[in-house]
C-alpha cells in the first residue's frame, strides 16, 4: 500500500512520451479494438429487436432507420399465429429435456469408466471415442436411417418405426457425446486417485465409490454438460430437418424456416419470433455464463 | 507368502489380469456400456453399413435388382466432373475460412487476456452470445447486415468513403469473405478456448523473457505462441473437420441452389443432395466415404506434423 502511494507521484511526474505510448498500445488500443469489436458482435442483436418491431412499410424503407418510428408489437402477435408457435415450443421442450437427462446420464457414467478405472485398452478405446468427432455426419447417415426406419417405436407419436418421431433426436443422447465424454473425463482425471483408494479400502463398492464420492465433487462438469447439451438440443436445425417429415412435429429451430420463402424473407415476423426464442436463452446464458465458458473451456487445455 | 499369494491368484487370471484387476475391468465395462451400445449400434454399425452400400446399385427406387457393383461407384466418382468442381469448391472455401477460424479468435483472446483490461468477463460473454442463437435466424439476420443496398456493413463502408461496396452474397466474387463474416459470429468458442490456453501459461516465462530483453512481439512469438501451440492445434483440427463438412449456411442462404454461380456447391452439399434429392444412396454414400477418407488423410498428416510444432509441457 505504502509503497504505491510512493509509487504514484514520481510515475505522474514523468509523464514522458514513451509512457504515454505505453498507455496507448497497453490499455487505450486494445480496448477500442474490443469495443469495435464488441459492436460487430452486438449491433446483429439490435438489429433483430428493432427489425421485429418495424413495420412491413418501415422494414424496406431507406436508408433503413436506426429506431423504429412506429412500434410494431403486433409483429409478436401475428409471428406467434404464423407458425404453430405453441406446438413447435412444446415440441422443442421436449426434445431438448430428454437429450438433456440422456447427456447428463449417459457421460457422468461413461466418463467414470473412462477416467476414474484402471483397465488395459482404456486409451485404446478412448482414443475411439474421441476419434468419432471426426466422422462427417453422411458416413453413417444413409444406414442409420434405415436402422432409424426399421426400429420399433411401439406406438411413440403414432408412428411404428423411430424415423417421424422424436426418438432419433432424444434416444441417441442416452448413449453418450464424444464431447461431452471428452470434457468429464478431464474433470474427473483432477480429482485425487487417492479418494476413490480410499473408498476402495473403506469397502466401497464400485458404483457407491461413483455416486457418493466423485459424484458430488464432479457437480460443476454436470452443470456444464447440462447446459451445453440443452443448448445443443434446442437450437438443433439438421436432425429434425432429417428425420421428422411433418410440419407439426418440428421444433422451433427448424420451424423459423417457414418464415422464409424461396423468393422472399417476413423479416420481422422472422425477427419477433427469434427474439421470442433467444430471449429465454439469452437470460439463461447471462445467468449461468461461468459454467457455459467452463465448459468449453476444458477441451482446449489439453489438445 | 508371496509367492503362495502368486500361485493362488494364477489360476484365475483371465486376459493376463489379476483377479482383482479383472473385476475392476469388468466395473469399467459396466459404466463404459452405454457408449459401447451407442458407438456400435448408432456408428460403427452403420458405418460399415454404409461403407457396403457404396458397393451396392442401392438406391430408393431400385429399378435395377439389388446387387453388388464392386468399386463401380468409386470409378464413377473418380469420373464425375460434379464431385471436384464441388470438392474445389469445399477446399477454397476452407483455404479462406481456415486462417481467419484460428487466427482471429486468438487475437481476440490475446486482447482479452491483458492484465489492463477491466470487464473482462462482460466481454467474454459478449463474444460468446451468438452460440445461443438459432441457426437460422443467426443467418437470415446476416443476410440482411451483409444486403448489397441497406445492409448496415454497406452503408458503413460508403460512410467511411468506400464507393461502391460489393453485394457481399451474391457476388461470385465476394461470396466467400462474405460467408467468413457470417461466421464470425461462431468465434465465441474459439476464443474461449484460447483465453484458457493463455491463462495456463506460468507468468514466470513472461517474466525471464522480459528480463532478457524481449518486447512484446519477441515473447508472444518466443513463449506465448510455443506454450498455447496445443490449442492452435486443437483450434485447427477441429476448423479443418467442420469446413470439410461446411454446407449448412448456404443451404438456408440458398436452398442449395449453388448460388451465386455454382460458387456454393460444397462436397457435403452435393453428398445430401444425392441421399435426399437425386435418393441414390450407393453412390451418396460412395461420396460419403470419399469425404471421410480426406478428413482422415488430412488430419493424420496434421497429427504427423504436430511432433515439430506443438510443445506439449508435460512431456520431455
Amino acid at each position: 500500500m505504502a509503497t504505491t502511494e510512493a509509487a504514484r507521484p514520481i510515475a505522474l511526474a514523468a509523464p514522458s512520451g514513451r509512457r504515454w505510448r505505453r498507455v496507448v498500445t497497453r490499455s487505450v488500443l486494445p480496448r477500442v479494438v474490443l469495443i469495435l469489436g464488441c459492436l460487430v458482435f452486438l449491433a446483429p442483436f439490435y438489429w433483430m429487436v428493432i427489425s421485429a418491431l418495424k413495420t412491413n412499410a418501415e422494414l424496406t424503407q431507406f436508408p433503413p432507420s436506426l429506431i423504429p418510428g412506429a412500434w410494431a408489437w403486433q409483429n409478436f402477435v401475428d409471428a406467434v399465429n404464423y407458425i404453430p408457435f405453441g406446438l413447435y415450443t412444446l415440441n422443442s421442450l421436449t426434445i431438448t429435456v430428454g437429450a438433456t437427462i440422456g447427456a447428463v446420464l449417459s457421460n457422468t457414467l461413461v466418463a467414470y469408466g473412462f477416467s476414474r478405472i484402471q483397465w488395459p485398452g482404456r486409451n485404446v478405446l478412448f482414443y475411439i471415442c474421441v476419434a468419432t468427432i471426426f466422422l462427417p455426419y453422411p458416413v453413417i447417415l444413409v444406414a442409420l436411417f434405415d436402422i432409424f426406419g426399421k426400429l420399433p417405436s411401439f406406438g411413440v407419436q403414432g408412428a411404428q418405426h423411430w424415423v417421424n418421431t422424436f426418438l432419433p433426436l432424444i434416444v441417441p443422447a442416452f448413449f453418450g457425446n464424444p464431447f461431452y465424454i471428452f470434457l468429464m473425463r478431464q474433470f474427473m482425471l483432477g480429482i485425487p486417485r487417492e479418494l476413490s483408494d480410499a473408498a476402495r479400502v473403506d469397502g466401497a463398492s464400485e458404483i457407491r465409490t461413483f455416486w457418493n464420492v466423485i459424484l458430488p465433487l464432479t457437480k460443476p462438469a454436470v452443470v456444464v454438460v447440462a447446459i451445453l447439451a440443452a443448448v445443443a438440443a434446442w437450437n438443433e436445425f439438421l436432425l429434425p430437418l432429417l428425420y421428422l417429415q411433418e410440419n407439426d412435429k418440428y421444433p422451433l429451430a427448424v420451424g423459423l424456416v417457414f418464415f422464409t420463402s424461396e423468393h422472399d424473407v417476413s423479416y420481422n415476423l422472422l425477427m419477433a419470433a427469434s427474439t421470442l426464442i433467444v430471449l429465454p436463452v439469452v437470460i439463461l446464458f447471462i445467468f449461468a455464463q461461468r459454467f457455459f465458458i467452463e465448459g468449453i473451456t476444458v477441451g482446449g487445455v489439453k489438445g | 507368502m508371496t509367492a503362495s499369494a502368486v500361485a493362488r491368484a494364477a489360476p484365475h487370471r483371465r486376459f493376463g489380469l489379476s483377479r482383482l484387476a479383472w473385476r475392476e475391468a469388468r466395473w469399467a465395462y459396466v459404466f463404459l456400456a452405454p457408449w459401447i451400445i451407442g458407438f456400435l449400434a448408432f456408428t460403427l454399425i452403420p458405418m460399415i453399413a454404409t461403407f457396403i452400400f457404396t458397393l451396392t446399385n442401392i438406391n430408393l427406387n431400385q429399378a435395377e435388382p439389388l446387387r453388388f457393383v464392386g468399386l463401380d461407384n468409386y470409378a464413377r466418382l473418380l469420373g464425375d466432373q460434379q464431385t471436384w468442381e464441388s470438392f474445389t469448391v469445399t477446399l477454397k472455401f476452407a483455404a479462406v475460412a481456415l486462417p481467419v477460424a484460428v487466427i482471429l479468435p486468438f487475437m481476440v483472446a490475446l486482447l482479452l487476456s491483458s492484465r489492463y483490461l477491466r470487464f473482462a468477463g462482460a466481454f467474454r460473454v459478449l463474444f460468446f452470445l451468438p452460440y445461443v442463437v438459432p441457426f437460422v435466424a443467426g443467418v437470415l439476420i446476416w443476410l440482411s447486415m451483409l444486403n448489397g443496398d441497406s445492409g448496415w456493413l454497406n452503408l458503413f463502408l460508403q460512410a467511411i468513403g468506400v464507393s461502391n461496396p460489393p453485394n457481399w452474397l451474391q457476388d461470385p466474387n465476394f461470396v466467400y469473405a462474405g460467408l467468413v463474416l457470417v461466421g464470425i459470429w461462431g468465434i465465441g468458442g474459439g476464443v474461449i478456448v484460447y483465453l484458457a490456453g493463455l491463462k495456463g501459461v506460468p507468468t514466470e516465462l513472461y517474466d525471464a523473457a522480459r528480463i532478457d530483453g524481449a518486447g512484446w512481439w519477441a515473447s508472444l512469438r518466443h513463449v506465448t505462441i510455443p506454450m498455447i501451440s496445443p490449442v492452435i492445434f486443437y483450434t485447427l483440427i477441429l476448423g479443418i473437420v467442420d469446413l470439410l463438412q461446411y454446407f449448412l449456411v448456404p443451404l438456408v442462404l440458398y436452398q442449395g441452389t449453388g448460388e451465386p454461380g455454382g460458387t456454393t456447391n460444397f462436397l457435403n452439399l452435393y453428398i445430401y443432395k444425392s441421399f435426399f434429392n437425386y435418393q441414390d444412396m450407393s453412390y451418396g454414400a460412395t461420396l460419403a466415404w470419399f469425404l471421410f477418407g480426406v478428413t482422415l488423410a488430412i488430419t493424420l498428416v496434421l497429427f504427423g506434423t504436430a511432433r515439430r510444432w506443438v510443445y506439449y509441457a508435460g512431456e520431455r
